[in-house]
């Protein structure tokens, strides 16, 4: 059995602050992770391999520091890892991701895809499900559990007010919760293991079967007009006084709103 | 063949369609008038006919429904069939769907069919008065930057869009409009899943984007014992108990209370965010409240930027006094 599991290299957007002079995100020193949903998929996929022996395949597609992500994924337990890294690659909006990484997993070829629901920058929840349908496999998002039963996938999906348990036949993808699992820590061995180059594979635009129109810019059909600060409204009336104080203060406020 | 029109998903379970469906319709309205255009809703669903005329009655001058078993229960792959043939045979300009659960997962699928752009988690959506291409603006690194995107090349142009962001409209049961059943035989393929079960979440009775007044806490509330108390202060106000991300991840509370990028959108007429730091995620969620009441013991706590009224203090000290205040206000 072999399963791949596609993962970003994400800033830490909890740290990610707003310059409030500028308006503009504040970077420096933000430290890059891997994308936490996608560590949850990588941890459900070295648990199948714990319990049922599997190969474990690492892939990213980004600029080559990327490729810390990718350690990190064979410090933990990974056997091989993929990266894309390509100029022609850059620009891609979730429809070219989602098209290049399914030509690179079709070449790869695997019995089960994971991958995060969606990635803590863009938030979009939309390369999982497009991955799927470039490779004409089920999707099954929003996993909170994930056993193999022979050769079909049985998930726990969880929708908005419903629980869905649902089967489907492998090759499968399936995208996953960080609520599945808490990701084990790499190992000193892992890491030693990490570094040897050989396990580490670098695919640029010519390692890939697909047309120019279905990969980086070229291939998406969204693109960012702009991109702007939220606007902030005007801070109301903070006090820092007692207890009774404040109290009152509340009450007549909304009071004065008619709320109350 | 020109594309037209401005499309919805109507999006239902159990027979009941959800609120974004009628807010979506409520935008589509807005889209087409600038555009000159209809607004037409697309449902599926098994023995769902019955629903059209409610989304006439919303703002759709036309229905398309497809009644099938294999849609009783959402499935990505029948749907998503189901869309792109809509898609193929009435070539809207414009596809919306809500960016509930099922649609963030239909939606994608959809638009990698059929080859276009999508946009997720829309909060503006408007028409350029100059070209009539759709202005799609949605949050980005995690509500810290928003970004307007375009999709210029392929059509429709296909945003999810995020509940509770925009408007309904009052409905209006003279509104006459179609009503049309889609011919379409549905392939079962390899895509096609088997449901073994399904559960409904406990809880999911509570809708806290329907409340006009949410009492929200963090971290700051401490456990249980501090949201008894923040539950004390909901009831004299009338009012339901959300929370915040790290509150849910603690298990104090339900994720349906949750409020923020990953929860609930929420718009109401009063909202305490009580032991609530303020991160920008969970503002996202909730600066749109129309007053903003913050308790918290740190003065440089972010909430405090969005806040109406802003309390430093301990909000153990502070709540008993003010239920009881309230309490005593009430039978004035």
């Amino acid at each position: 059995m072999k399963i791949i599991v596609c993962m970003k290299q994400v800033p830490d957007t909890n740290e990610v602050r707003i310059n409030p002079e500028t308006g503009t995100l504040m970077r420096e020193g933000v430290p890059s992770i891997m994308n936490p949903d996608d560590k949850a998929a990588l941890e459900a996929a070295l648990r199948i391999k714990d319990a049922s022996g599997a190969r474990v395949i690492g892939l990213s597609m980004g600029p080559r520091q990327a490729e810390a992500v990718l350690r990190e994924a064979l410090a933990m337990g990974a056997d091989e890892c993929y990266l894309l890294t390509d100029r022609a690659f850059g620009g891609a909006d979730t429809w070219a991701t989602s098209s290049t990484l399914a030509a690179a997993i079709k070449q790869i070829g695997c019995d089960l895809v994971l991958t995060g629901r969606q990635a803590i920058d863009g938030d979009t929840a939309q390369v999982g499900p497009g991955i799927a349908e470039h490779l004409s496999i089920p999707n099954l998002s929003y996993a909170e559990d994930i056993r193999v039963d022979g050769k079909d996938v049985v998930v726990r999906q969880q929708y908005d007010e419903s629980i869905h348990t649902v089967r489907a036949g492998m090759p499968a993808l399936v995208t996953v919760l960080s609520e599945l699992n808490e990701p084990r820590y790499m190992t000193p061995g892992g890491i030693f293991d990490a570094y040897r180059e050989n396990n580490l594979r670098v695919w640029g635009r010519d390692d890939l079967e697909i047309e120019d129109e279905n990969i980086g810019l070229k291939g998406s059909p969204t693109r960012v007009a702009k991109s702007f600060p939220k606007s902030v409204k005007a801070p109301g009336m903070t006090i820092n006084a007692g207890a009774d104080e404040s109290v009152q203060f509340i009450v007549d406020k909304l009071k004065e709103k008619y709320i109350l | 063949m020109t594309y037209k029109g401005v499309f919805t998903f109507a999006e239902q379970t159990d027979g009941v369609l959800t609120n974004v469906s009628y807010e979506l319709i409520g935008k589509a309205r807005d889209l087409a008038r600038d555009l000159n255009e209809n607004v037409t809703a697309v449902l599926l669903g098994e023995k769902i006919s019955h629903l059209a005329p409610d989304l006439l009655a919303a703002g759709a001058d036309r229905v398309l429904y497809l009644d099938d078993p294999e849609l009783k229960l959402y499935r990505t792959e029948p749907y998503t069939q189901a869309m792109a043939y809509v898609i193929e045979e009435y070539q809207p300009e414009i596809l919306l769907i809500g960016a509930t659960a099922l649609g963030r997962d239909l939606g994608p699928r959809v638009a990698a069919r059929v080859h276009t752009g999508l946009t997720a988690d829309c909060t503006a959506l408007e028409i350029d008065p100059d070209n009539k291409e759709l202005r799609m603006t949605r949050p980005a690194f995690g509500g810290n930057l928003m970004a307007t995107i375009l999709c210029s090349d392929h059509r429709p142009q296909m945003a999810t869009v995020r509940p509770g962001v925009m408007v309904r409209k009052v409905a209006d049961p003279e509104r006459a409009g179609e009503i049309i059943e889609l011919k379409l035989q549905l392939e079962k393929n390899n895509c096609y899943v088997t449901v073994e079960e399904i559960a409904k979440k406990i809880g999911q009775h509570v809708d806290i984007t329907e409340a006009d007044v949410l009492v929200a806490g963090g971290r700051g509330v401490g456990g249980e014992e501090g949201f008894a108390l923040l539950q004390e202060l909901a009831d004299a106000l009338g009012g339901e108990v959300a929370a915040s991300r790290a509150v849910v991840d603690a298990g104090w509370q339900v994720k349906e209370r949750q409020v923020g990028q990953t929860g609930k959108t929420v718009r109401p007429a009063l909202y305490f965010a009580v032991g609530i730091s303020g991160a920008i995620q969970h503002l996202a969620g909730m600066e749109e409240a129309d007053y903003i009441v913050a308790i918290n013991k740190n003065p440089d706590a972010a909430i405090f930027t969005v806040a109406d009224v802003g309390i430093v203090g301990d909000l153990f000290e502070i709540l008993p006094k003010l239920i009881k205040t309230l309490k005593a206000e009430k039978h004035d």
